[in-house]
């Protein structure tokens, strides 16, 4: 599915994910976190460069890891990505939808 | 696979009956993964259930070798049953399957608890099982919301789409 987000031309998958973390930037970032009711901080950018850093690197991504970044603590995770912690913020930060049951 | 469900599920009320590594935890990564999708998640312990919030017990969880067919040997050789009942065994394998749960990423159970009640999913004791095993209030991990009749469970578990699981 392709959709103009922030003016860049955006190819996403059927649940809104980005196929391609290349077209991702942070007004990209802004507009979608708008559609998940979300207003993004500084806060909220250091996890998603984080989550983009570590998804790139080829690693796997699961909530306790994020939580243990020292970023932010997995309470906070939640206060910040309300409803979905992982799901959203990955979302948001343009990478997959994380494959981890934890 | 898409998430197109118009009626999607709102509540799960997880019930845990029984106290070894895979029942305990089959309960806490379906309560886990309700709360990170936004799902409510209540869970109530029961009977050998209640060992995982038990303070004393909750970092001793054990697999049963004995009267255990799907347990086989790293590899895939069938473990004997009798091999169950010599000392150690029983430790040794509930070692490895922490251990390579925790390759998974998978937490030991306090700081999953932790996990799960970070994102809001609630935590209660059964009446009758604390009275049964002589467990107070002081015994049960610190953020055990309370120790209810499955009368009280029960009324937490209303709504629409909310269902109830027993492990």
């Amino acid at each position: 599915m392709e959709k103009t987000i922030a003016g860049v031309n955006i190819t996403l998958n059927d649940e809104g994910y980005l196929t391609d973390p290349q077209q991702w930037n942070e007004d990209v970032a802004k507009e979608i976190a708008v559609e998940e009711g979300i207003e993004l901080t500084p806060k909220h950018f250091e996890i998603l460069s984080y989550l983009r850093e570590q998804f790139l690197a080829g690693e796997g991504l699961s909530i306790r890891k994020v939580g243990n970044s020292g970023i932010a603590n997995i309470k906070e995770l939640y206060q910040l990505f309300p409803g979905g912690p992982l799901k959203k913020s990955s979302r948001i930060a343009g990478i997959p939808k994380p494959a981890s049951c934890v | 696979m898409t998430n197109k469900e118009e009626n999607p599920l709102k509540k799960v009320c997880i019930i845990c009956a029984k106290g070894t590594i895979e029942d305990v935890y089959a309960t806490l990564v379906m309560a886990n993964g309700a709360v990170m999708e936004g799902i409510e998640a209540k869970v109530f312990f029961t009977f050998f259930g209640l060992d995982a919030i038990t303070k004393k017990q909750m970092k001793k969880l054990k697999t049963a070798t004995v009267g255990n067919p799907a347990m086989r040997m790293p590899g895939g050789l069938p473990f004997p049953t009798l091999l169950g009942v010599v000392p150690f065994v029983e430790a040794g394998v509930s070692w490895m399957m922490k251990k390579e749960m925790d390759k998974l990423d998978i937490p030991p159970v306090g700081e999953f608890l932790e996990m799960i009640t970070a994102g809001g999913g609630e935590i209660y004791a059964c009446k009758m099982a604390a009275e049964m095993f002589k467990l107070k209030k002081e015994d049960l991990w610190d953020e055990v919301i309370d120790i209810i009749t499955i009368g009280d469970f029960y009324a937490m578990c209303g709504g629409q789409n909310t269902q109830i699981i027993f492990t």
